[in-house]
């Protein structure tokens, strides 16, 4: 099953990554477009070491992934890595249909 | 059909979930002010749910515990934040420990019910957010545990359905 493919480790760098918004930000704008590492220093308002840094822990956390063209480091959303995300609010999901499921077995009893 | 739709946003890290229900408001009301009714569907079948406190006012406080399989206890609390009977509730949701403690690290989950009137039928609105993401992790980790050992359970009545046929 999925959850066997996700390790403790694997959960708590997925969910440390995505506990910042600056960290959020970057992988809302790069789901959409590429932006080099200098492209997205120029948004924030801290250093480009900081963005290389919070770029480098969304890499460890398989959100995004960075390539070096030319000069430049280029980053892109890595698809496998949101769908987890999306994967554990799924099961969050899971957990509510089965509890309304459950509600509508004890009201069908009248 | 009981449930009619969910929204998920990733960002927001928030949930809706939309269901109706054969049953008037007030019915469907006392699953959630009854402790009684309330533990029958609050947790998964092989892990029922007991409250042992359940002070149903804004403020007040409910704890229960969830009795697994193994007979552990894992606890956990709700914090009333608006009642609004028969039509609106708002509470925390949260762990504890074993004195039923709320289990500070483990955060807690927002949950806003809403309850609305449908010809003589009920429109549940589930709107479930979380304060920052590791607090989701650890919600969304507990009850992955908890739906992956009911999903485990339901392999187990159907094997033992078909060892009967």
């Amino acid at each position: 099953m999925v959850v066997d493919q996700m390790s403790e480790a694997e959960l708590d760098r997925l969910f440390q990554a995505l506990a910042d918004a600056t960290r959020r930000d970057i992988v809302r704008r790069v789901t959409v477009g590429e932006y080099s590492v200098s492209g997205l220093a120029a948004l924030y308002a801290m250093s480009f070491a900081a963005v290389q840094k919070h770029v480098a822990v969304l890499e460890r956390a398989s959100l995004v992934a960075k390539e070096k063209r030319g000069r430049e480091q280029i980053v892109r959303g890595n698809h496998d890595g949101l769908e987890k995300a999306r994967w554990l609010l799924d099961e969050y999901e899971a957990i509510w249909r089965q509890r309304a499921e459950r509600i509508a077995d004890i009201l069908a009893e009248g | 059909m009981t449930v009619i739709s969910s929204t998920k946003n990733l960002e927001a890290l928030s949930f809706t979930l939309i269901a109706e229900f054969d049953a008037d408001v007030q019915r469907v009301w006392q699953l959630w002010e009854d402790p009684r009714q309330l533990e029958r569907w609050w947790g998964p079948p092989n892990y029922p749910a007991t409250f042992d406190r359940f002070d149903f006012q804004p403020g007040g406080k409910a704890d229960y515990y969830m009795t697994t399989p193994e007979g552990e206890k894992p606890r956990g609390w709700w914090k009333f934040r608006t009642i609004e009977a028969p039509r609106k509730l708002e509470f925390d949701d949260g762990f504890a420990d074993e004195t039923g403690a709320p289990v500070d690290a483990m955060g807690s989950a927002h949950a806003a019910v809403d309850l609305e009137d449908i010809g003589g039928r009920t429109r549940m609105t589930i709107m479930s957010t979380f304060d920052s993401e590791e607090q989701m992790e650890e919600m969304v980790k507990m009850g992955m545990e908890e739906g992956m050992k009911e999903a485990a359970g339901q392999i187990d009545a159907l094997l033992a359905e078909h060892s009967h046929a």
